[in-house]
C-alpha cells in the first residue's frame, strides 16, 4: 500500500468521483483475488517441496488420482469468487457507464473533443471558444464530453479524473467526468495514432469558477478564429509547440466533423510524417 | 506502370544505419551458414532428410528451430524498445518514431505468429502422433506445406527490414491508421501478406490435427484414454479451424481497402472501423487460447511425469479444457470495453471473461493435486512448470481484474495491460514450450540436455521476467500508456530503468539456453538416451526409441487404459522382462518425401513479395507456379515408399534389446539392494 | 467393393462410411477405438473440416454485409440494384451443376470414364454459365458507377458475392484438372478421393449460394 501511495499522480490518486470509484473497484477486486491467488501460490510451492522425492517423511499416495470432494471444492471456490466479482462487474459497469450523467447541483459543462494528428482540439460550444492541447475546466462542475476523431482512432484519457473512451472518426461518444478540486491533471492519448503519438499529451486544468470565467473571457478577446481555413490547417499532420486558444468557433463545426461533412485529417504528405513541433499561433 | 511496380532502390534503407547494419549482419550470418553447409557437403542430407521430409517429427523440429531463431529476432526488438524507453525521458532516444513504431509492431507480430505459434505447433507435431500410437498425421504432405508456408511468412516479415519497411500500427493494424491514407507505405502490406500466407499454413495444420486426433488413434484408444496433451492439442486445433478463417477474412478486407479502394473500414464511403475491431478480436481472443491450451497440456505431461503420479482429475481436466475452448469464443469484446458499447454489453462480456478463469483455476488445482502424494523430481521441465504456476496465477489475476469494465476504463492500453499479457504469454506459453522442448528433446534427438545450464536458464528467465515486467504493472498504474517513443513524466523513469535491467537478465537466460544446446551437443554421448525413456515417462511416446524410426511403431500398440505405456512398464518391471513377445514384423508403407511444401512456399514468397510491391506480372507468375506445383504433386504415381520388414525388425529389435537390458539391470540392482538389507 | 443394392444387414456398411467391420481390419467403431480410420474416411473428414472453416470465412463476409447494408453513401441500395431474374437463372445453373456433380459421383463409383467426363463437362459448363452471369452483373454495376468503391454497402456486396464467385472459379480450375486426371490416371484410389473432395466442395458452394441469394438478393429486394 505504501508503494502504491508513492506512485505518480494517476489512477491511484483520484481527483474526481469517477476515478475515485474506479480506484475502489480496482483495489477491492485485487484484494478479493489475492485471497485465492496467494494461498494457491503458497500451496503449490509447499506441496512441491514437501513431496520432493528425497523427503522421507512425506506420505506417498500413488493412486490418488480422483476425489469427488476435492473436485467439488476446486470447481466451487473459483466459481464463487467469479460470481462475486461478476456481480461487482455488473453493478459497477452500470454505475460507471461513461455516458451516464453525473449527479450534481450545477448544469454540466459541454465540451466537444476532437482528436487530430497529433493534437487535441477542445471546443466549448456554448462559450464559443476552443483550445488546443489544454483543457481548462471549472472544478466541481460535471463535464459532458463528446468525443470524436478527425483522423485515426485515439483514446481520450485523464487518469486522475477517470474512464478513458475511444475517439472514433464518424462517431461521437459521450463521457462524463468531473474534477472535484482545482489542480493540474495529466491527459494523454492511449492509442497509437502515428509518428507524433507520443506528443499527444495535454494538461487538464481545473480552476475555480471565477478563474474559469476569466480564462474564457481572455480567450474570447485574443487569438485566431476557428473557421474552415483554420480547421484545414489543423488537419495537417503536425505537433503544436505550445497550447493556444481560438477566440471563436464556427457554428456547427463539431457536428460537421462527426457527420463527415468536412474532410478527414490528411495523412503523411509525400509519404513522410512531420513530427517536429510546429509553432502555431 | 514500371516493371518493378513500386520497388525502387530507395526501398533499401541505405540512409538508416540501424536497419541497414542489422540487415547486413543477418545476410552475412545466413551466407556463412549456407557456405558451411555446402562446404561440409550437408546439402543433400538436408534436402533429403529435412527440407523435403513429410515426417511429423522432422517437421516439428523445424517448426521449433524457426521459432527459436525468431525468438532471437523478436527479443532484439524487445531490447531496442526497452532501451529506447529507458533513454527517452525528455530526450529523443536513439529510435525516431518511424522506427520505434516498426520495432514494436514487428516485435508483437513476430512473437505471436512466428515464435509462439510455431513453437506450440512444432511440439504438437513431434508428440501428438507418438502419443496417439500412430505412424504420422492424417495429411503428411499438407503438414510439410504448412511448415514451409509459415517459414515463408517469417521470411517476408524479415525481408521488410531490408527492403521497404514494416507496419507501424502495432501488431494488429487498426483502421483508419492502417488504411492507405495514413499508412501509404508498404509496411501494412508486408504485414498482411505475410500473415495471409502463414495463416493458410496454420489453418492446414488445424485441419490436419483435428482429423488426426479424431480419426487416427491406436486400436483401443477411446477419447478418454488419450493423453492430456492430445486433448489440449485437439481443443487448440479446433480453435485454429474456427478462428483463423476470421483472420484471413479480416486481413483480406483490409487488403481490398488498400489495393482496390473498397470501403470496409475507411473513414469515407461509409466504412465502419468498429467492424475491424470486432472481427480481429473475434480471431484474436481464441488465438491466445490456441497458444495457451497446448502449453497447459505440456504442463499436464510434465507435472505427472515428474511427480511419478497419474494426472489428477483427468476427466475434470477434459471438461475444463473444452470449456475454455468454447468460452474463448464468447469474450472478444473485453479487448475494447472502452469503445463505448454500453453497460449491458460490457458487463456480459466482462462476466464471460471471468468465467474462463474458473476452468483455468481448476487446472491449476489439478496440477497441485497431481504433485500431492507423488515423488516430485525438480528437473528443469518441472521447474518451468512450477514457475509457470506462480507466474500465471498473478497474470491470470490481473486478467480477471481487467475483465471488470470500470477497472479496464483506467487500465486499457496502459503498461498494466502490456504487463498482463506478457505475464500470461511468457508465463504460460513461453515457459510451457521451454519445458516442452527440454522434456521432449531426448525423444527427438536421442540425448538429454545439460541439466545445470537448464536450471541456470530457468532462474535467469524467471527473475528476469519479473524484473522486466513487474515495473510494467507499477508504471501502468501511474498512467503510462503503451507504445510511447518518448515521455516527460519523471515518476516513470526509474521503473523503466528497472525493466531495462530485467531485459538484460532475460538475455543472460537466453544465452544460457543457447549454451545449453551447444554444450549438450558436444557432450551428447554422456547423456545418451539408450532406452527411449529417460524420464520414467507415462505415455506412448516413451515406448519408442529415441529418436523413433520414421514409422514410429513397428506394430501399433493395443491400448486398454489411460497411460498405456505406464501399465506396460509396471508389468514389465514386475516380471523383469518385456511384456510382449517379439511381434510378427511386416513391411510398412510410409508417405514419400516430397519438395511440394518447399516449392509451394517458394512461390508463396514470390507472390507475396510481388503483391506487396505491386509487381503484377510477378504475381501472375507466382500464382501459376503455385498451381503448377499442385498439379505436379497431384500427378505423381508413387506417393508411398515401402520399408521392408527386415529394416523394421532391425530397428525394433535394437530398441527392445536396450529396454530388456535396462530391465535386467534394474532387476539385478533391486535384488542386490534386497540382499544388502537382509 | 460391394455392389449397391445388396441386402443390408444390421451393422453392414454398403456405402463404406466406415461403421462396420470389414475383413482383416479391426472393428471400426467410428469412435477411433478400432485403430486408425480407413484412408477414404480420413480424407473426406479432413476436407469436411476444411469446408467448415470456409463456412466461417463466409460468415465473416455475411456479418460484414449485414452491418454495412445501410451504409449507402448516398448511393443505391439492394432494391435499386438487384435483378432477381438474373439471380434466378444463376441459381438454376448452380443447382443444376450440383445435380450434374452428383451424376458424376455415380459415374466415378461405376468407374465409367465416358460418363464421368461428360457429367464433369456438364458441371463445368453450368458453373461457367453461373460465373458468366455473375461477371456480367458485376461489370454492369461497375459500368453504371455502382462498383465496390462507391459505398461500404457495395463493397460488402461485391466482397461477399465475389468471394463465392472466386471459390466457384477455383472449383472450375479444379474441375478442369480432374477432367485431365481421370483419363491420365484412371480411377485410382487417390483420384477417387480427390474427386470426393471436389464434390464436397462443389455442393458446399451451392449451399452457400442458397444463403447468399436469400440474404442478399431476396431479403434485400423485399425489405424497404
Amino acid at each position: 500500500m505504501l508503494l502504491l501511495a508513492g506512485c505518480g499522480r494517476a489512477q491511484l490518486q483520484p481527483a474526481g468521483p469517477i476515478s475515485d470509484a474506479e480506484r475502489t473497484i480496482l483495489l477491492d477486486s485485487v484484494v478479493i483475488m489475492l485471497a485465492i491467488v496467494v494461498p494457491t501460490i503458497f500451496a503449490t510451492l509447499a506441496v512441491a517441496w514437501w513431496y520432493r522425492s528425497s523427503n522421507p517423511r512425506a506420505r506417498r499416495q500413488p493412486d490418488f488420482v480422483y476425489s469427488g470432494r476435492v473436485e467439488l471444492i476446486i470447481w466451487s471456490i473459483p466459481a464463487l469468487v467469479i460470481i462475486f466479482l461478476g456481480g461487482i462487474a455488473w453493478i459497477s459497469s452500470h454505475d460507471l457507464d461513461p455516458a451516464q450523467p453525473l449527479p450534481a447541483r450545477t448544469a454540466p459543462l459541454d465540451i466537444q473533443v476532437v482528436s487530430l494528428d497529433w493534437k487535441w482540439l477542445f471546443i466549448y460550444p456554448k462559450l464559443g471558444i476552443a483550445s488546443v492541447n489544454r483543457l481548462v475546466v471549472p472544478a466541481g462542475v460535471p463535464l459532458h464530453l463528446m468525443l470524436t476523431s478527425a483522423s485515426v482512432w485515439n483514446v481520450f484519457w485523464i487518469p486522475q479524473l477517470g474512464s478513458m473512451l475511444y475517439c472514433m472518426n464518424g462517431m461521437a461518444d459521450t463521457l462524463y467526468l468531473q474534477a472535484d478540486h482545482p489542480g493540474v491533471y495529466r491527459g494523454e492519448s492511449a492509442m497509437i495514432s502515428g509518428d507524433g503519438f507520443a506528443d499527444m499529451h495535454f494538461n487538464a486544468e481545473a480552476v475555480s469558477q471565477d478563474q474559469f470565467d476569466a480564462w474564457v473571457a481572455s480567450s474570447r478577446s485574443s487569438g485566431p478564429a476557428l473557421d474552415d481555413a483554420a480547421y484545414r490547417d489543423l488537419l495537417r499532420q503536425s505537433v503544436p509547440a505550445h497550447p493556444y486558444t481560438y477566440s471563436s468557433v464556427r457554428a456547427g463545426l463539431f457536428a460537421d466533423i462527426v457527420m463527415l461533412r468536412l474532410p478527414p485529417g490528411e495523412g503523411p504528405s509525400g509519404g513522410v510524417a512531420s513530427v517536429r513541433p510546429v509553432g502555431l499561433q | 506502370m514500371t516493371l518493378l511496380g513500386k520497388l525502387t532502390w530507395q526501398a533499401i534503407p541505405l540512409q538508416e544505419p540501424l536497419p541497414l547494419y542489422s540487415g547486413l549482419a543477418v545476410v552475412v550470418i545466413m551466407l556463412a551458414v549456407a557456405a558451411w553447409v555446402l562446404a561440409k557437403g550437408y546439402l543433400p542430407y538436408l534436402w533429403r532428410e529435412w527440407i523435403t521430409s513429410v515426417d511429423h517429427k522432422r517437421i516439428g523440429v523445424m517448426y521449433c528451430i524457426l521459432a527459436g531463431v525468431m525468438l532471437l529476432r523478436g527479443f532484439i526488438d524487445a531490447i531496442m524498445m526497452r532501451t529506447q524507453q529507458a533513454m527517452a525521458y525528455n530526450a529523443p532516444g536513439f529510435l525516431p518514431p518511424s522506427h520505434f513504431d516498426q520495432v514494436f509492431s514487428a516485435h508483437g507480430t513476430i512473437m505471436i505468429f512466428f515464435v509462439a505459434m510455431p513453437f506450440v505447433i512444432g511440439l504438437m507435431n513431434v508428440v501428438v502422433p507418438l502419443q496417439l500410437g500412430v505412424r504420422d498425421v492424417a495429411f503428411p504432405t499438407l503438414n510439410s506445406v504448412s511448415f514451409w508456408l509459415t517459414a515463408a511468412g517469417a521470411l517476408l516479415v524479415n525481408l521488410s527490414l531490408v527492403i521497404g519497411q514494416f507496419d507501424r500500427t502495432g501488431w494488429l493494424p487498426y483502421p483508419p491508421l492502417s488504411e492507405l491514407r495514413y499508412s501509404p507505405g508498404v509496411g501494412v502490406d508486408y504485414y498482411c501478406w505475410a500473415l495471409q500466407i502463414s495463416g493458410i499454413g496454420t489453418l492446414m495444420t488445424g485441419i490436419n490435427f483435428v482429423t488426426t486426433i479424431l480419426k487416427l488413434r491406436a486400436p483401443g484408444m477411446h477419447y478418454t484414454r488419450m493423453p492430456m496433451f492430445c486433448w489440449t492439442a485437439l481443443a487448440s486445433n479446433l480453435l485454429i479451424v474456427a478462428a483463423f478463417p476470421v483472420l484471413t477474412a479480416t486481413l483480406a478486407m483490409l487488403l481490398l481497402d488498400r489495393y482496390v479502394g473498397f470501403h470496409f473500414f475507411t473513414d469515407t464511403g461509409g466504412g465502419n472501423s468498429m467492424m475491424f475491431m470486432n472481427l480481429i478480436w473475434a480471431w484474436g481472443h481464441p488465438e491466445v487460447y490456441i497458444l495457451a491450451l497446448p502449453a497447459f497440456g505440456i504442463y499436464s505431461e510434465v507435472v505427472s511425469t515428474f511427480s511419478n503420479k497419474p494426472l489428477f482429475g483427468y476427466r475434470s481436466m477434459i471438461y475444463a479444457t473444452m470449456a475454455i475452448c468454447i468460452i474463448s469464443f464468447m469474450v472478444w469484446l473485453h479487448h475494447f470495453f472502452t469503445m463505448g458499447a454500453g453497460a449491458d454489453v460490457n458487463s456480459i462480456f466482462g462476466i464471460a471473461s471471468m468465467i474462463i478463469a474458473v476452468p483455468t483455476g481448476v487446472k491449476i488445482f489439478n496440477w497441485l493435486f497431481t504433485m500431492y502424494g507423488g515423488y516430485v523430481r525438480f528437473s528443469t521441465p518441472m521447474l518451468w512448470s512450477i514457475g509457470f504456476i506462480v507466474t500465471f496465477a498473478i497474470g491470470g489475476m490481473t486478467g480477471v481484474l481487467l475483465a471488470v469494465p470500470p477497472a479496464d476504463f483506467q487500465l486499457h492500453n496502459s503498461l498494466f495491460l502490456v504487463a498482463h499479457f506478457h505475464n500470461v504469454i511468457i508465463g504460460a506459453v513461453l515457459f510451457g514450450v521451454f519445458a516442452g522442448y527440454i522434456y521432449w528433446f531426448p525423444k527427438a534427438f536421442g540425448f538429454t540436455l545439460d541439466e545445470r545450464l537448464g536450471k541456470w536458464a530457468f532462474w535467469l528467465w524467471l527473475i528476469g521476467f519479473w524484473v522486466a515486467w513487474g515495473p510494467g504493472y507499477v508504471v501502468g498504474l501511474e498512467g503510462m500508456t503503451r507504445r510511447l517513443q518518448h515521455y516527460d513524466v519523471a515518476e516513470w523513469r526509474p521503473w523503466l530503468l528497472v525493466a531495462e535491467a530485467g531485459v538484460f537478465i532475460i538475455l543472460l537466460g537466453i544465452i544460457a539456453q543457447i549454451a545449453q544446446i551447444v554444450v549438450s551437443v558436444r557432450t551428447r554421448e554422456q547423456r545418451r538416451d539408450v532406452t527411449g525413456d529417460p524420464w520414467d515417462g507415462r505415455n506412448l511416446e516413451w515406448s519408442t526409441a529415441s529418436p523413433p524410426p520414421s514409422f514410429n511403431f513397428a506394430v501399433l500398440p493395443d491400448v486398454t487404459d489411460q497411460e498405456p505405456y505406464w501399465d506396460m512398464k509396471a508389468r514389465a518391471r514386475e516380471i523383469g522382462q518385456l511384456t510382449r513377445p517379439e511381434p510378427q514384423y511386416e513391411p510398412i508403407h510410409m508417405p514419400r518425401n516430397t519438395p511440394t511444401g518447399f516449392v509451394t512456399a517458394f512461390f508463396a514468397v514470390i507472390t507475396g513479395f510481388a503483391l506487396i510491391w505491386h509487381i503484377w506480372w510477378l504475381v501472375l507468375l507466382g500464382l501459376l507456379g503455385a498451381y503448377a506445383t499442385f498439379v505436379v504433386f497431384a500427378w505423381r504415381d508413387h506417393d508411398e515408399e515401402l520399408i521392408p520388414a527386415e529394416e523394421v525388425a532391425r530397428l525394433d529389435r535394437a530398441n527392445r534389446a536396450a529396454r530388456a537390458a535396462a530391465l535386467a539391470h534394474r532387476q539385478l540392482r533391486r535384488e542386490s539392494q534386497l540382499e544388502s538389507r537382509e | 467393393m460391394s455392389a449397391p443394392g445388396s441386402a443390408l444387414r444390421a451393422g453392414s456398411d454398403p456405402y463404406h462410411i466406415g461403421h462396420a467391420p470389414s475383413a482383416g481390419v479391426p472393428e471400426y467403431t467410428g469412435h477411433g477405438a478400432g485403430g486408425p480410420a480407413p484412408k477414404r474416411i480420413v480424407v473426406g473428414y479432413g476436407f469436411w473440416i476444411f469446408i467448415l472453416s470456409d463456412v466461417i470465412l463466409f460468415s465473416c463476409f455475411f456479418a460484414t454485409y449485414t452491418v454495412l447494408i445501410d451504409a449507402r453513401n448516398g448511393g443505391p441500395g439492394p432494391r435499386e440494384l438487384f435483378d432477381l431474374h438474373n439471380t434466378a437463372i444463376e441459381t438454376a445453373c448452380l443447382l443444376a451443376s450440383s445435380f450434374a456433380c452428383g451424376m458424376t459421383s455415380l459415374a466415378v463409383a461405376r468407374q465409367n470414364l465416358l460418363w464421368t467426363e461428360i457429367f464433369l463437362a456438364l458441371t463445368g459448363a453450368l458453373g461457367l454459365a453461373f460465373i458468366g452471369l455473375e461477371a456480367h452483373e458485376f461489370f454492369g454495376l461497375v459500368a453504371r458507377g455502382d462498383g465496390p468503391t462507391r459505398s461500404a454497402f457495395l463493397t460488402a456486396f461485391f466482397a461477399l458475392v465475389g468471394c463465392h464467385g472466386a471459390h466457384v472459379t477455383a472449383g472450375l480450375l479444379w474441375l478442369g484438372t480432374m477432367m485431365a486426371q481421370f483419363p491420365a490416371k484412371g480411377f485410382k484410389q487417390t483420384i477417387r478421393h480427390r474427386y470426393l473432395c471436389f464434390s464436397l466442395f462443389w455442393h458446399a458452394l451451392d449451399i452457400i449460394w442458397i444463403g447468399i441469394f436469400t440474404v442478399v438478393y431476396l431479403i434485400g429486394t423485399i425489405t424497404p
